[in-house]
């Protein structure tokens, strides 16, 4: 008898972790339940920063757009530089599809000022009005970080002074959480990079 | 019967040098180490950024400075292929002679380098001249 309930559950494990790329990826995070018996979804909340062009940038610049989401400092001396080159993998894979952006916060605030964020974004050739690099008020920049389930703070101990994540985190038209990769990994981020079409086909349907 | 037991082994110590590829494995582990975080796997660098020690002439040009700015970083704009790279490198203070002469051997030998093996003394004699050089972060040295 155990044993058969074991074998169902391996092979109900193998059905739900199987690949389904037809089903629309998942809504991230808790949820709960509206009066009218609606579910509602936790969403990114209101923000306003600064990119690299002293732009100001808050929800409306992501209007009808997906857009990924990662944390990171110039002077990191850590993971940053990988995350940066699969970073740019999904750049160059979506760099003419408007429908899609990325957003990198700096959480480095004290050193990591606009005119900072404006070189290291030129040298890496990037378009400021695809990629904006922020910064903005510390706390505003480790608070959000939360909201995308990553982690971002302050510690003197960790290489470079700051604890984060290399989380890559896609965001929906919505503001949903629907995915993240290991922004470390090449091939956690080609999966990633197909997250992203699964999500551009969910949610523009009529085009392309 | 001992004949055919020793060239048996002798092949297969053969086979697993010839066959994996990386002449300079415990320098492999080096670069992994305290490398790639920046270069990245493949040596490509980032932008205009790092730069890629893939095909890099810098490593011909300045071929007895390569160990000093291992040990000891690098705060002076240098010329990779042609591009200009002013970030600042930090050190790796706590690399042995040996480390060094291995990861060292393991670039050079790696994603189109073709430089000549280092030895252990050559980086021994190169790391006694660092603070001759100009590129150096003088905070740092010892």
């Amino acid at each position: 008898m155990y044993k058969q309930v074991c074998f169902f559950a391996l092979i109900l494990l193998i059905a739900a972790c199987g690949p389904n790329v037809d089903a629309p990826l998942p809504i991230l995070g808790e949820r709960d339940v509206a009066p009218n018996g609606d579910t509602i979804y936790r969403s990114i909340p209101k923000f306003a920063f600064v990119d690299q062009d002293s732009q100001l940038v808050n929800n409306a610049t992501f209007e009808g757009k997906i857009y990924a989401v990662d944390f990171f400092f110039i002077h990191c001396p850590t993971i940053c530089p990988k995350v940066k080159a699969n970073g740019l993998r999904i750049y160059q894979k979506f760099l003419n599809d408007d429908r899609f952006m990325l957003l990198s916060h700096s959480i480095d605030t004290k050193n990591d000022t606009v005119a900072a964020l404006k070189r290291h974004a030129d040298k890496l050739n990037i378009d400021a009005k695809k990629w904006r690099f922020v910064t903005g008020a510390r706390d505003s920049i480790f608070g959000i970080a939360d909201d995308y389930f990553s982690i971002a703070k302050e510690n003197p101990d960790a290489p470079g002074g700051f604890d984060h994540s290399g989380r890559i985190i896609l965001v929906d038209k919505n503001r949903h959480v629907r995915a993240f990769c290991n922004g470390t990994d090449a091939e956690d981020t080609d999966r990633f990079i197909r997250d992203i079409e699964r999500l551009l086909k969910e949610q523009f349907p009529a085009q392309k | 019967m001992q004949k055919i037991l020793i060239f048996s082994l002798s092949l297969a110590i053969f086979l697993v040098f010839a066959c994996d590829g990386n002449q300079y494995p415990s320098g492999a582990r080096v670069y992994k180490a305290t490398c790639a975080n920046c270069h990245l796997d493949d040596g490509a660098g980032l932008g205009a950024l790092i730069p890629p020690l893939a095909n890099s002439d810098y490593l011909i040009q300045h071929r007895d400075q390569l160990a000093c700015i291992v040990r000891y970083g690098l705060v002076d704009t240098i010329l990779v292929n042609g591009i200009r790279y002013q970030e600042q490198m930090a050190g790796i203070p706590n690399l042995s002679e040996v480390q060094i002469t291995n990861v060292l051997n393991y670039i050079g030998s790696n994603w189109g380098n073709k430089v000549p093996a280092f030895r252990l003394e050559e980086v021994r004699t190169s790391l006694q001249s660092c603070n001759s050089l100009p590129t150096q972060d003088t905070k740092t040295k010892q």
